[in-house]
């Protein structure tokens, strides 16, 4: 807003503005999901069912667009820019890749990763006959396997993944509304998606019994191409503002068993005038106080 | 007697509650680690491969195995985190989720701190700060609390005005209508402009020019690479003196102005090069030619300007072609 040359008019405009600026606490973010000129069945039902489970920080663009995000970024550029997704997920098919999906983010609207994807088993949310946990639910996100470490694409893949699926960002949980998590398995240079609903049954301490459900898209993925960000535009994008960080509570230490310490600043104190506990049999009498100042009595005497 | 007896009761009982831990507990290999920000577990054990590589459902058996392990030892921290009952004593159980601490990229730049407008600068200067007013302003004619601006505010509306003053030292002949009028526009007109300049300063102060970067972004020309090769070398301790060059490598060429400020001669050396140096600068401060060589500042000039139209019709050609159509 502070940038703007035009004013906004209303204040309808104004907030609209103000929604899409850069903020200190950023919002969720929101992704699209975009067909290619030759989608085929299975990839749009995948982005139809991303979306059912995005919802509703998802944007499906009905129409199929012809580009090719490898070769060329600039209309995933201006699409993000049109309605303020800073995630997209562009599907397509052709016979060199088929099933292709292209998962991808971006920062200050320009590609930062992008990731292609090949879709080898889909089963969708239709397919599976079991209830379904409401839309906008949080989901719990697992991953298994050592590969998401060890190779670098693998953990840029990770953090996207976790990025895109995260959902909005809250400061406490509804325990028993904890219904939906999202398995990924790395075995094999295949990743496996996997979606459950959770059924906590009753055990006999405090925490509940799971049991998994199948339930919604699972999909077998294998990693095709890449386009990962440099170090640098990498880390700067991670880079958080000061004012984010929590602020250090002076004067307060831990130790290992957990107890607190505090530490207090104290003045020099004479030590002559302290204040300490009363002990009636040590308090000087007045003979002897007046033995102490040489004869001059405290006590005025009475004249007459 | 009675002592096996309370000691059968207690191993019973102990058995019991270690039957009720073992359905919730899951054995690993390794830990798992915990983001409970963002409900998020990862797994670094490698997975069974024996079973997972079989045919699909004894696949998908198994994955659902380790998944539901996987989601108990998640689940159970969670259970583990500060609850309490939302809305009053019969409201639901909510934990209080810790911060995230997966680091993840932001989606745009950090704000950048707007640098202050003239009038900011003046009143930080002059100690001035800003007096709070009210909302409501105690209208005499309507006898109420009007708005001090807009829709029915406390001076009436300044369309329907039907008098206007004439001041004191104004021309009888002026029509006060349209003074006030355009003294509306002009200051309209005044405070757009400031606004536009200050803004003008904001972004000139936030967008300077970036210096080309240093660290190799894949999109560099051959000039710049050069250039970027020449600061590497030359950001040593002995400023590149003593830097070993690529067998093929041509030695630096020494510029017209290289040196030109770490070059000293010594204090007592040769008096007649001295001699000849302060005669040649009094004779070029004395002649009427000038000392710029025209020709060649001109060419300079023009090769400037034509790289720059050739850049600039590159990008534009690059922007209007495959701009994408609009969904």
């Amino acid at each position: 807003l502070i940038y703007c040359y035009r004013k906004p008019k209303t204040k309808r405009a104004k907030r609209f503005l103000e929604k899409r600026e850069p903020k200190l606490k950023e919002n969720t973010k929101n992704a699209m999901l975009i067909k290619g000129g030759n989608a085929n069945l299975t990839v749009t039902e995948v982005l139809k069912d991303i979306y059912a489970v995005k919802k509703p920080f998802a944007v499906l663009y009905k129409k199929k667009n012809i580009t090719r995000p490898f070769e060329d970024q600039t209309s995933l550029e201006f699409f993000s820019k049109k309605s303020d997704c800073s995630l997209f997920l562009f599907g397509s098919h052709n016979k060199k890749r088929p099933n292709n999906l292209i998962i991808g983010r971006m920062f200050d609207y320009h590609v930062l990763d992008m990731i292609e994807l090949g879709v080898e088993k889909f089963v969708s949310l239709k397919d599976v006959k079991n209830s379904k946990c409401p839309e906008g639910t949080k989901p719990m996100l697992i991953f298994a396997g050592d590969m998401f470490d060890g190779n670098e694409e693998y953990r840029r893949l990770k953090s996207l993944l976790i990025d895109f699926f995260r959902g909005p960002s809250v400061p406490s949980i509804r325990l028993a509304g904890l219904e939906y998590v999202l398995h990924f398995t790395a075995l094999d240079g295949k990743i496996y998606m996997r979606s459950y609903k959770v059924l906590l049954k009753k055990s006999g301490c405090k925490i509940p019994r799971i049991e998994l459900e199948e339930m919604g898209p699972s999909l077998d993925l294998v990693m095709r191409r890449t386009h990962l960000a440099s170090d640098d535009l990498y880390k700067l994008s991670l880079k958080q503002p000061k004012a984010l960080k929590p602020k250090k509570k002076k004067n307060i230490s831990h130790d290992v068993f957990g107890t607190t310490y505090g530490r207090i600043h104290m003045q020099k104190q004479d030590l002559s005038k302290l204040q300490t506990r009363k002990m009636k049999g040590l308090k000087k009498r007045p003979a002897e106080k007046s033995a102490e100042d040489g004869g001059v009595s405290p006590k005025k005497s009475k004249s007459g | 007697m009675a002592a096996v007896r309370v000691e059968e009761v207690l191993a019973a009982a102990e058995e019991q509650e270690a039957e009720k831990r073992r359905s919730v507990t899951v054995e690993k290999e390794l830990e798992l680690e915990f983001d409970l920000g963002n409900l998020l577990a990862v797994d670094r054990n490698p997975p069974a491969a024996a079973g997972l590589r079989g045919a699909a459902p004894g696949r998908e058996a198994k994955l659902r195995a380790l998944a539901r392990d996987n989601t108990q030892l998640l689940v159970a921290q969670l259970w583990e985190l500060p609850a309490e009952r939302a809305g009053g004593a019969g409201g639901p159980l909510v934990a209080r989720l810790p911060d995230p601490t997966f680091r993840l990229p932001r989606e745009k730049p950090p704000p950048r701190p707007r640098p202050p407008t003239r009038w900011e600068q003046f009143a930080r200067l002059k100690g001035i700060r800003r007096r709070k007013r009210t909302s409501l302003v105690w209208d005499e004619e309507a006898k109420e609390w009007r708005r001090r601006w807009g829709y029915r505010r406390a001076g009436g509306d300044p369309a329907r005005a039907w008098l206007a003053e004439v001041p004191e030292g104004a021309d009888p002949e002026e029509d006060q209508f349209a003074r006030l009028r355009r003294e509306k526009r002009e200051r309209v007109a005044r405070n757009e402009l400031n606004r536009l300049r200050n803004l003008a300063r904001a972004h000139r102060a936030g967008t300077a020019i970036p210096a080309a970067p240093l660290h190799p972004t894949g999109h560099q020309s051959r000039e710049e690479l050069s250039h970027v090769a020449r600061v590497a070398r030359v950001s040593t301790a002995s400023l590149g003196r003593f830097q070993p060059r690529l067998p093929k490598e041509p030695a630096e060429t020494p510029s017209r102005n290289a040196g030109k400020k770490r070059r000293f001669e010594p204090l007592l050396g040769n008096l007649a090069a001295e001699r000849s140096r302060q005669l040649e600068l009094l004779r070029d401060m004395g002649s009427k030619k000038p000392v710029l060589n025209i020709t060649r500042a001109v060419n300079k000039q023009l090769r400037q300007e034509e790289a720059e139209a050739a850049a600039a019709k590159r990008k534009k050609q690059s922007q209007r072609g495959k701009r994408g159509r609009r969904q």
